[in-house]
């Protein structure tokens, strides 16, 4: 890339802001990315509206930072319009690579969490059985609301990702070397993820014994003594499925990985490593069983971009 | 009939939306407020692992993940029928106050402040951080941004991350804090403590000072007469992590007082059809409409919510403060909306001076930090977020796995007050069709005031928020556009 000041944008899909706080994060590095880029889109801070972006040339954006996950024709529409006019395109947080939290809503659809957040709740007081519609007429005129769907998607179950940097949100060093990588113009193959080749057991200080596992426990149940493996102390840890880059941050304060960085070095399936990491130390097959939620303890933040992606609602 | 749409030009989720519709006459008939997001977290929560409840509803908002993050751990220990440990309510309480001090810096001088530092008939793209910066000096704008980042930073330490913090767990904290750490924050806290004083004295020099815009803080149209919500201490005095909840009349004479485990009996919501937020009222006098007054269920929160709700503030400075506002503003309660500025600058007051109270404390750094759950069941968890009462009622099954799940967030209690406040700050500014080329500035002040957690969202970063108004004539024919 050449002396030209680079063209950047920034958007955002169903996400929860953390992603935005995090680019805010890196604190006074943010002054070099304004004096080496324009930023073109960036709709949380710019008066800069979809028509502007769609007249842009095709390739007009040098890097596109995406974050959130799709869940509306909206979101779709708008990741197919930055695909077209971004030279790279870059899944950013845990949301737009993995589908994070909000992708365990794949487990129920839109008739079910309506069911629970408008009539069954216990505060609701919902005699008509009223749910929030599309469009709607008050008694001075009309009021519409954007579809609620069935499923949440990742960037690329939408479109063609070049880079991901997951993390929820995205560890600020991993930010940080990103952006200088594309400054100095040396990113890594396409379809890299711009996270360390290793796992969290890789950064995590903790001991590893024996690693037999004869009973699971729950974190609140035992007496942490601060420097062995979770494992050897019978408490799940995703670390061995999940891709390291925030420093092993969670064990450092006693609690087990939670698996917010995504699948680890060649995982496919997080949740499934995971599961065969539990099955491979397990002394006897009862352990496995002792396993309570499995979609919540290992696909937590994976579900919608797993070999899983979504329970069938009959 | 003429509709006027104030819509963030990104159209995105999680970002509100204002319809405001004219009558015949071209006067104000109605306004409202639209959340066009629902992600569902009641429901997908259901199933998951009781320890987890804390870790996966921080995700609801990456501005304040620690509220939800608390409140969690709260309804754990209800649910588990365990009490931490006094060293780990104090390191909670002492995460907890911190984080306030990074939400209110972001708000004052980020968000809403802007405001009036700048100057509320300010061009828009000066009402920002770089517009205070300007105005206040770079040396202030480098200090604004230092103590912010304490803020995240002391959270950090004591939470594993700033963003999306875990180590509060069922029954305590899974981590001490060191005697470098406690070293450390309290450095950054007695910065933080004289940051606050400054920033009360920057809002008595720039606002109080100028009569035009103390006319303007207690004005009509940003003046609401409603009930008002807070949770206080043992001595009526605010209390950010822990009490009983007090609501108060628009007199100001207490309603009712609950403990959280008593909420249901106190708190309905209401659903409506154009908009995913359901709208909270006062139980035991029901659902009016969008009217205030005392015969209206309708309460606010946040900081005047709390102040209003409150005897006064438990630290000295901060209750000096606390009552120089009351006295300047002609007693309680304070019906003023955009005195919700003021609040929030006597919280972050007091949430220094008790950062300060918490990491000076002996005990801050005993390692007797966790109590052992007992048999998993029912419970409430509530404290008060940034911009009000957070509750979080957990249902565990013998597994303690989520049978159910039931939050209200602190922009939910505030949604109807947003509504009618947005009203009325329109109908002081469009006359008989005549719509004041101020009404942008004027009808985001008056939900600004709040800091919504959406419009939080669309402008935390430079501080502008976009706005797009549309006049339509009765046949909807686009009359007028007004953006910036």
């Amino acid at each position: 890339m050449g002396k030209e000041k680079l063209k950047f944008a920034f958007y955002w899909a169903a996400s929860c802001g953390g992603c935005e706080i995090a680019v805010l994060d890196i604190n006074e590095k943010i002054l070099d990315v304004v004096a080496k880029a324009d930023i073109v889109f960036w709709p949380v801070a710019m008066d800069i509206k979809y028509k502007d972006v769609e007249e842009m040339p095709d390739k007009y954006i040098d890097v596109c930072f995406f974050n959130g996950a799709i869940r509306t024709e909206e979101q779709e529409y708008m990741a197919k319009l930055l695909r077209k006019k971004a030279k790279v395109l870059v899944a950013f947080g845990s949301c737009a690579c993995d589908g994070c939290v909000v992708g365990l809503a794949n487990l129920w659809n839109k008739e079910t969490i309506f069911e629970r957040a408008y009539s069954e709740t216990p505060s609701t007081k919902n005699p008509k059985s009223v749910t929030p519609k599309t469009s709607v007429k008050v008694k001075e005129g009309e009021l519409e609301l954007p579809e609620f769907y069935d499923t949440v998607k990742t960037l690329a179950q939408t479109v063609d990702v070049d880079y991901f940097l997951s993390g929820c949100p995205p560890p600020i060093p991993l930010i940080i070397q990103a952006i200088e990588a594309i400054f100095k113009n040396k990113l890594p193959p396409k379809g890299s993820v711009l996270m360390p080749n290793k796992s969290i057991c890789d950064e995590c200080p903790r001991e590893k014994k024996d690693r037999q596992l004869s009973e699971i426990k729950r974190i609140y149940e035992i007496e942490d003594d601060l420097k062995t493996c979770f494992w050897d102390q019978g408490v799940i840890c995703m670390g061995p499925a999940t891709r390291a880059g925030c420093g092993a941050q969670c064990p450092n304060v006693n609690i087990p990985c939670t698996g917010c960085n995504g699948p680890g070095p060649r995982v496919t399936d997080q949740g499934a490593a995971a599961i065969s990491a539990l099955a491979s130390i397990a002394t006897n097959p009862e352990v496995v069983n002792q396993a309570v939620d499995p979609i919540g303890t290992f696909y937590k933040y994976s579900l919608a971009r797993s070999i899983l992606r979504r329970k069938v609602m009959k | 009939m003429k509709e006027i749409v104030i819509d963030p030009i990104t159209r995105l989720e999680g970002h509100g939306k204002i319809s405001i519709f004219l009558n015949d006459k071209g006067n104000v008939e109605n306004a409202y407020l639209q959340v066009p997001e629902l992600r569902g977290f009641e429901k997908f929560c259901e199933g998951r692992r009781a320890e987890d409840l804390p870790i996966i509803t921080t995700r609801i908002c990456g501005v304040c993940p620690v509220a939800h993050h608390m409140a969690g751990a709260k309804a754990c220990d209800a649910a588990f029928n365990v009490e931490p440990t006094e060293t780990a309510k104090k390191l909670r309480e002492l995460e907890y106050c911190a984080y306030f001090i990074y939400d209110h810096i972001l708000h004052f001088y980020f968000l809403g402040g802007p405001d009036f530092i700048v100057g509320p008939d300010a061009p828009a793209e000066k009402r920002n951080i770089l517009g205070v910066i300007e105005k206040a000096g770079l040396e202030i704008g480098k200090e604004v941004i230092k103590h912010r980042a304490y803020g995240q930073k002391i959270t950090g330490i004591l939470g594993g991350r700033p963003t999306h913090p875990v180590s509060a767990l069922p029954g305590g904290m899974a981590k001490s804090l060191s005697e470098d750490e406690r070293r450390e924050i309290e450095k950054m806290v007695r910065s933080c403590v004289e940051f606050a004083k400054f920033s009360l004295k920057l809002f008595d020099d720039v606002v109080l000072k100028n009569v035009d815009y103390v006319n303007l803080i207690t004005s009509d149209p940003y003046n609401l007469k409603t009930y008002y919500m807070g949770t206080v201490d043992k001595n009526n005095k605010v209390n950010f992590y822990d009490g009983d909840v007090r609501v108060v009349d628009p007199e100001g004479k207490e309603f009712v007082k609950f403990a959280p485990s008593e909420y249901l009996g106190v708190i309905e919501e209401h659903v409506e059809p154009w908009t995913y937020v359901k709208l909270p009222y006062l139980k035991k006098i029901g659902w009016k409409g969008l009217v205030a007054g005392p015969d209206s269920g309708i309460y606010r929160v946040g900081p005047l919510g709390r102040l209003n709700a409150a005897e006064g503030m438990a630290t000295p400075i901060a209750q000096k403060e606390y009552e120089r506002m009351y006295k300047t503003l002609g007693g309680k309660p304070v019906h003023a909306t955009l005195a919700f500025h003021w609040a929030r600058l006597i919280e972050l007051m007091y949430a220094t001076e008790r950062t300060l109270e918490l990491v000076t404390d002996k005990e801050i750094t005993n390692k007797d930090i966790r109590n052992k759950p007992e048999k998993p069941g029912e419970g409430v968890g509530i404290v008060e977020a940034a911009r009000g009462t957070l509750i979080h009622h957990y249902v565990l099954d013998e597994k303690a796995l989520a049978k159910k799940v039931n939050l209200i967030v602190a922009t939910t209690h505030n949604t109807p007050g947003i509504c009618m406040s947005i009203k009325n700050a329109a109908k002081g500014l469009i006359r008989n069709g005549k719509v004041s080329d101020g009404l942008l500035n004027m009808v985001e002040m008056a939900f600004r005031a709040y800091d919504p957690c959406f419009a939080c969202a669309t402008h935390f970063a430079i501080g502008e928020m976009p706005l797009e108004v549309k006049i339509y004539d009765n046949e909807k024919r686009l009359l007028k556009t007004m953006r910036r």
